[in-house]
């Protein structure tokens, strides 16, 4: 029986916590708007020299240069990856948002990889612990008992409200 | 177990921010030192290696179009790259510094620079060097040994001549 | 003979601290009450000492003393009042004054209180507490002396606090004045506001450490330290975001979290410290776990500590950071002594820690705050991973790179999802055990109410399934809160003859604490409606105009009607665009996006001009880096659905924090015992 509501239990959260993985997706494709093709480059692109400011907020000779570059490259049909792979070659990795995927740099994704399924199995078992401790000569007696659970209904419930705020005001 | 972890944790973190803020605090490569070697590719498309020209005096001038203060100095490396031309053992070579082709070629052109001029491509060089901003120049003797930092624009022709004079006697 | 009098006093304050951390260990180690009474009184006289010598350099300030180098690097002749005095936080030196000065006022707050019953912890708290002083009054006597002064000395200008030989006073006739970014209310309150909230925490830890040091290992340092660590928690969180609300109106990104690693300094410890109140509740409530709210505290403090010294070592550059100092080096010594004496104490007394825990299910209360807990955890930890990992990158590769937005957003959005989600069930979660009957007949009425969340998205053309997934959750929680607060009320209205005010007045008062945390989690609530309204939404267009010309920008269209340019009294130039906001061809609202030129400093800001109602913002920005004429002047429009309530929230939580620690009426409690004679 037990068994039985603790699987419902695990699916109802991995439902409800994938269900909230959706949000990353579709952020990831970002917005686009037409007339701005050039702040759109820029947006994903880093201000090489003043750092973390993205490209289209810095107003520097400099930035306007570079998107003045964007610019001329975009008029030339070059696309978005071009662009960025351009500027790269030209700047250095920092100028993307992110470490590219390459060599070392994997391992800044893989961290929070590991973080999370780590800590996930970590506190399952600790869950699990809890759940069902063995005792413990080590504690103290003093702690307070886990009371049973008690089901009461609705009524039960109010009518144990009732009495409660009635004696609290004597 | 779980107190190995963590304590040895913390001291790899402290380890880490450690060098992290030695090197943050660490200047340009300083005078005495072995000049980092390098690559460049010119503008014009020949390329350049430091490490060739051990035997020449070489000067390495960090630049760029957008920096307002590498412009006082511009034709007066010009005029000192014209005065030891003829020599053949003063070697010049203009890194640009994070900028853009055609405004650096435009910059160039409104000094009249005639040295070798590259851009820093993936800033490898500026960060070889330790370069904080522009312009920042170094001079390196004939044994690949910094002799000279000049941080910030040279004050005139003779100030550039007198950090390069001592190494050719 | 001012600086001489504001450096001198905080010399002396150094030196009383100093002498207080000793006092205090002295006396309790050899149980001499007379000298953790001198302590004592050492830790009162050091607030007012500081008072002194914040009041100097503000005097200064004021006085337009530019011989003193912090004036003339944060301050000038133009600027008003109000600025000069809040040019105090303006630039390193006078901030690390600023931070000592609130330091020690909470210091002191804490020494003044009666200390019959808690005697054992008195001299470990003040130790903590004084000792964390002495290390920023250290950085300001020795490294950042804001009160150093220029002196000629033969041709050099030279700068020094005490004359040196041959050299006299001289003073440039204008300083530079604040940056101009900074020159926005925001700027007045952003800065205290965070500082109030780093430094609260440190009331706390002492607490804890001092709980720790003597062996105790009961909660009493909990109840001790309640009502501190929620207004530590109020002044971080509102200090977070006032620096969003200062980013979205002066930055001109339209934005108001960047991920810039100072902005991750700050919301690393508020991560650990909301889930240090979380697991405090958890301790208090069923006494178990006792050891996550000790972890979690000693991890928020060193979380602060680590925090400033990012900002402030130069480690990482930002568009926060201070300049290059040299405070860096001592700064970390600093910090490996705190973690290193935090958890060598804590693994010592470790297992008096251990308690029994039992959790009965996955859905009682206790296992979903649990569930917060790790999620907020598993946040800081990324942060922290994101933001060391540039630094790790270059000395193991020598290349630089930026983690940004893309890397943090993706594991923020699920975390924020799996806490909304969380925030459902836990108002009708019961502690310690759970029956889904009981909670079914809660859940099926919010349920349905919270559907209008997806249909009415629906209906107004949403189709993205994020963001309704998001709507939903959004409404869910509104709409439990909003059904518990109701039948709450029911219930006692049925006992009581009350009006409607008297009631709701009374519910809140039976169960302060559980209706504080509702309305804090209303206006988290609220926040995440304003985030997911400009996360999902944001629009953005630019255009040059000549004057009467137009820019569109779906629902809207902005019209450049005219620009006016004049010189203002404290010396700026401005240059205001009147720009009408239209829908349908019908005019809204008349907004004056304008470009401020500060002569002194010769640096420009755009302030935008914003429409803002409930339902979204139109943001309008001069593009400052192109000319502003007439003829043609260049825009940026951002279109921000629901951003207000983000600030909504904000006050929301304001409200609820005052809730939670309104000082409990004594006297009816009192009448209960009390027998009055006739």
């Amino acid at each position: 029986m037990i068994q039985k509501s603790k699987r419902t239990l695990w699916w109802i959260l991995s439902a409800v916590l994938l269900l909230s993985l959706i949000p990353v997706a579709a952020n990831a494709q970002g917005s686009d708007p037409t007339d701005d093709e050039v702040n759109a480059v820029a947006k994903q692109l880093y201000c090489p020299v003043c750092e973390n400011i993205p490209l289209d907020a810095c107003g520097t000779a400099a930035c306007e240069q570079w998107r003045g570059i964007i610019r001329d490259k975009l008029a030339e049909g070059w696309t978005e990856e071009e662009i960025k792979i351009y500027f790269v070659n030209q700047y250095g990795d920092r100028v993307l948002a992110e470490p590219p995927r390459r060599g070392f740099n994997w391992i800044v994704y893989i961290v929070p990889v590991v973080i999370f399924v780590g800590g996930g199995y970590l506190f399952y078992r600790g869950f699990e612990q809890w759940r069902s401790p063995e005792p413990d000569s080590n504690v103290r007696k003093k702690e307070k008992t886990t009371p049973k659970p008690v089901t009461l209904s609705e009524d039960d419930i109010s009518r144990v409200e009732e009495e409660l705020r009635k004696r609290s005001q004597r | 177990m779980k107190k190995i972890l963590l304590w040895g944790g913390l001291a790899i973190l402290l380890v880490f921010l450690s060098i992290g803020l030695y090197r943050s605090q660490q200047g340009q490569v300083g005078k005495g030192e072995t000049a980092p070697d390098f690559e460049l590719i010119s503008f014009s498309g020949d390329t350049y290696q430091l490490s060739d020209f051990r035997g020449s005096v070489v000067l390495v001038n960090f630049w760029a179009s957008w920096c307002e203060s590498c412009k006082p100095e511009a034709d007066d490396l010009e005029d000192a790259y014209q005065y030891y031309l003829n020599r053949g053992d003063v070697i010049f070579l203009g890194v640009d510094y994070v900028d853009t082709e055609p405004e650096a070629l435009g910059y160039l052109e409104e000094f009249g620079i005639t040295y070798p001029n590259g851009p820093d491509l993936r800033t490898e060089i500026s960060q070889a060097y330790r370069v904080r901003g522009v312009p920042e120049t170094f001079i390196i003797d004939q044994n690949g040994i910094i002799s000279h930092v000049q941080i910030g624009p040279f004050s005139s022709f003779e100030h550039i001549i007198s950090t390069i004079d001592p190494l050719l006697e | 003979m001012v600086a001489e009098i504001g450096f001198g006093s905080l010399f002396i304050s150094l030196i009383i601290s100093v002498y207080g951390v000793i006092a205090a260990i002295y006396g309790t180690g050899n149980h001499q009450k007379k000298w953790i009474l001198s302590a004592q009184q050492a830790t009162r006289l050091v607030f007012p000492l500081l008072t002194i010598s914040v009041g100097s350099l503000i005097y200064l300030l004021i006085n337009n003393n530019f011989e003193v180098v912090y004036v003339s690097q944060v301050s000038s002749l133009s600027m008003p009042l109000y600025l000069k005095i809040t040019a105090l936080w303006g630039g390193q030196s006078g901030s690390l004054l600023f931070w000592s000065w609130l330091l020690a006022g909470f210091t002191s707050a804490v020494v003044l209180k009666k200390w019959d019953r808690d005697q054992d912890f008195l001299p470990w708290v003040i130790v903590v507490s004084l000792g964390t002083l002495v290390f920023f009054i250290l950085l300001n006597t020795f490294f950042e002396n804001p009160f150093v002064r220029y002196w000629q000395v033969n041709q050099d200008i030279v700068q020094s606090f005490s004359q040196p030989l041959g050299g006299f006073i001289v003073g440039p006739r204008d300083g530079g004045g604040l940056n101009p970014l900074l020159r926005h209310p925001g700027m007045v309150i952003h800065p205290p506001m965070q500082y109030l909230g780093f430094v609260a925490f440190i009331i706390p830890y002492a607490y804890a450490m001092a709980s720790l040091i003597t062996g105790r290992s009961d909660d009493r340092w909990i109840q001790l330290s309640r009502r501190w660590t929620l207004w530590a928690w109020l002044f971080l969180s509102l200090g977070l975001i006032l620096g969003a609300r200062w980013a979205y109106d002066v930055l001109g990104w339209g934005g108001y979290w960047g991920w810039d690693p100072v902005e991750i300094s700050a919301l690393m410890p508020w991560l650990s410290g909301t889930a240090f109140l979380h697991a405090v509740l958890i301790q208090e409530k069923r006494g178990m776990f006792k050891q996550w709210p000790i972890v979690l505290i000693i991890l928020t403090y060193n979380l602060v500590i680590f925090g400033t010294f990012l900002t402030r070592s130069g480690l990482l550059s930002s568009v926060h950071s201070f300049a290059r100092s040299t405070i860096g080096p001592i700064f970390l010594v600093f910090i490996a002594l705190t973690f290193i004496a935090s958890f060598w104490l804590l693994s010592s007394r470790w297992d008096k820690f251990k308690s029994r825990q039992v959790l009965t299910s996955f859905f009682s209360k206790e296992a979903l705050i649990l569930i917060s807990i790790v999620l907020l955890l598993g946040m800081l930890a990324t942060t922290f991973w994101g933001v060391i990992f540039p630094t790790i990158s270059e000395l193991v590769t020598g290349a630089k790179v930026t983690v940004g937005p893309p890397f943090y957003e993706r594991v923020a959005a699920p975390i924020f999802g799996g806490m909304l989600s969380i925030m459902v069930i836990c108002p009708l979660a019961v502690w310690s055990y759970v029956s889904f009957k009981h909670l079914g007949k809660l859940l099926w009425k919010p349920f349905a109410v919270s559907l209008i969340g997806i249909v009415l998205p629906i209906i107004g053309g949403l189709t993205k399934v994020p963001a309704l997934i998001a709507f939903w959750l959004v409404a869910f929680v509104l709409a439990v809160n909003g059904f518990e607060f109701i039948r709450r009320t029911r219930l006692r209205r049925k006992t009581e003859s009350e009006t409607l005010p008297e009631t709701v007045t009374r519910v809140f008062q039976r169960n302060k604490r559980s209706y504080a945390a509702m309305i804090i989690h209303v206006g988290i609530v609220f926040m995440a409606l304003g985030i997911i309204g400009i996360e999902f939404f944001q629009t953005e267009t630019q255009g040059t105009l000549a004057e009467g010309q137009e820019l569109q920008l779906a629902p809207y269209t902005m019209e450049y009607e005219k620009l006016e340019i004049f010189d203002t009294p404290d010396a700026r130039n401005v240059a205001r665009a009147v720009v009408l906001v239209k829908k349908d061809g019908e005019v809204l609202d008349e907004i004056y996006p304008r470009r401020d030129f500060y002569y002194d400093s010769g640096q420009p800001v755009t302030i935008p001009g914003v429409r803002s109602t409930l339902l979204d913002d139109f943001y309008v920005i001069l593009v400052d880096w192109k000319a502003v004429t007439s003829e043609g002047a260049t825009f940026k429009v951002y279109h921000n659905p629901l951003v207000k309530w983000l600030w909504i929230g904000a006050w929301v939580i304001i409200v609820g924090v005052v809730v939670a620690t309104w000082p409990e009426k004594k006297s009816k409690m009192a009448g209960r015992n009390n027998v009055r004679p006739k």
